[in-house]
């Protein structure tokens, strides 16, 4: 690309704010009721990563990949990529975040996914319930409709944000599986930005967190709380 | 008109109340467009008319079935308002397909179909230009140019080609936001070009120094794009009056006199202002309308939007 110093992040914006929301709006009518079968698989997967058993981890991690996968197919190659021509790259992306996570977690049957008891597991956690449960309630409560809203499991900043909250919460955070979630939260806080959505920095905030404490649980595992090897 | 015969308004109440009115209008309103101002494109004297339609960003709209009748009655009103020629890219993700959404939605549109090619490989160049015209659903395209540059010592040649064998009529170069004017003037200047599609409006003014003479110069014909900024210049100025001036070149809105502010440009040969809304189109292809701003009037609001 020539001049590419000239280039702003909105001349990168395909699509205005509406039709971005619309686009979940229209995803969500069609993957009716999965919205509460994404939740509960949620639930579950918070549940397993605290049990601190190998069966749990390899079930977690699968559901966790299947997810992904989901989110990959069903809204980025399906949906987003009908308005953006990069969303082709995301939808590759995810399902290769699908695979690491079943390949780490379910084949190689390491714990990347389990919660340590130390405050840093707990950050951790609560990184993931704030994707679960707050994350999708932040546009309605700024006045974007519900029929709008994106839900773990099937719209990819919860999905992401949540996966970031377990990876960073574990004793041994695993770069190789946090790169593509973080990127993606960079991608998507860039989107937002751009879209002058006012929630904008929600996600990239809450991401740097997780960010923080991975860097933190890797390079000083004691002062973050984990005083154990990894597993 | 003869008093036996019933008045169209008459008819079209009565036809109301079987749903039959709006297909009525419909077909009058594509079928026989308002005279608009025209501009001959240098290279063969063909009258267009000097507004038309950019679909960046808002023609983007994906499957969403609602978005796309919107789009579609956008240029319902684009063509009853006399407006032809649409201005898309295969970069616009969704665009063509909802342009072809469009026109066979309004079926017999007058439209001047204008494309760009947007592949770093010359060899793809015209498969990708096939789908382009797949998706908008035409027998040919009017226009062709190469997006941004973007390949274009591959893309002409083909371009060319094409026109020699009457697949296409005209063929042109992009480019936006000031970039890589060196290279535009260059192939202005070396290559049988009948349009450059450049970024230009009342605050961006760069082109006038070198690319307008040039294109005058050298007879190519000239397509604006970006004369709102993407819509920022126009809600910068809403915060203001319009200046009691303006009326005087019969301009009710602030897009109005932006555009009459481009179109007054002599080397200009269509302005292509982007839209979600019926209102807007119509108040954009109305302002391809006489009289438009001398010399000295274009100075006027040049400095008047800078100070505000």
């Amino acid at each position: 690309m020539s001049e590419w110093w000239t280039y702003r992040l909105s001349d990168f914006l395909l699509f205005s704010p509406r039709t971005y929301y619309r686009l979940f709006e229209l995803y969500n009518e069609a993957v009716f009721p999965a919205q509460f079968g994404a939740f509960a698989l949620g639930l579950a997967i918070l549940v397993l990563s605290r049990r601190g058993n190998a069966r749990a981890d390899r079930l977690a991690a699968a559901l966790l990949a299947g997810l992904w996968l989901f989110v990959a197919l069903a809204f980025h190659a399906a949906r987003y990529a009908t308005i953006n021509w990069a969303a082709s790259w995301f939808a590759a992306a995810f399902a290769v975040e699908a695979a690491l996570i079943a390949w780490a977690g379910a084949v190689r049957e390491a714990p990347v996914l389990r919660t340590d008891h130390d405050w840093g597991g707990r950050v951790g956690l609560a990184i993931f319930v704030f994707a679960l449960c707050v994350l999708p309630l932040v546009g309605p409560l700024i006045g974007r409709p519900w029929s709008q809203i994106e839900l773990f499991g099937l719209a990819p900043d919860p999905t992401a944000l949540a996966t970031l909250g377990l990876l960073a919460g574990s004793k041994k955070p695993r770069w190789f599986l946090l790169a593509i979630p973080l990127l993606w939260c960079a991608t998507s806080g860039a989107t937002l930005w751009t879209m002058e959505a006012p929630d904008a920095f929600v996600l990239p905030l809450v991401a740097a967190l997780a960010f923080l404490l991975s860097i933190v649980r890797t390079f000083a595992p004691r002062a973050a709380g984990s005083n154990g090897p990894a597993a | 008109m003869s008093a036996a015969v019933p008045n169209r308004r008459a008819v079209l109440a009565l036809l109301a109340g079987a749903g039959i009115a709006p297909l009525l209008r419909a077909a009058d309103a594509v079928g026989q467009p308002r005279p608009v101002l025209t501009r001959a494109v240098p290279s063969t004297g063909e009258a267009i008319p000097a507004v038309g339609l950019g679909t960046w960003i808002t023609f983007n709209v994906g499957d969403d079935p609602v978005a796309r009748d919107e789009c579609a009655e956008v240029m319902r009103a684009f063509f009853a308002a006399g407006g032809r020629l649409i201005d898309s890219s295969p970069m616009y993700g969704s665009s063509q397909e909802v342009i072809g959404y469009g026109l066979a939605k309004l079926g017999n549109a007058p439209v001047f179909a204008a494309d760009k090619v947007w592949i770093s490989s010359g060899a793809r160049g015209p498969a990708q230009i096939e789908e382009s015209r797949r998706r908008w659903a035409i027998r040919r395209f009017d226009l062709l140019q190469v997006h941004n540059l973007l390949a274009w010592e591959a893309h002409l040649p083909t371009l060319q080609s094409m026109k020699e064998a009457g697949k296409l009529r005209y063929v042109g170069i992009t480019t936006s936001e000031g970039r890589r004017h060196a290279d535009i003037e260059r192939i202005m200047r070396s290559e049988r070009i009948d349009f450059v599609q450049i970024t230009y409006n009342v605050l961006d003014r760069e082109v006038e120094a070198r690319i307008l003479p040039l294109a005058q110069e050298r007879g190519i014909g000239v397509i604006v794009n970006r004369p709102f900024r993407q819509g920022s210049l126009v809600r910068r100025l809403e915060r203001h009056a319009l200046p009691p001036w303006a009326a005087e070149i019969g301009c009710s809105s602030w897009a109005q006199l932006l555009l009459k502010f481009i179109i007054a440009h002599p080397a200009v040969t269509c302005v292509i202002p982007a839209t979600t809304r019926v209102d807007h189109v119509r108040e954009n292809v109305a302002a391809a309308s006489e009289p438009l701003p001398d010399a000295a009037l274009r100075r006027r609001i040049a400095a008047h939007v800078e100070r505000l």
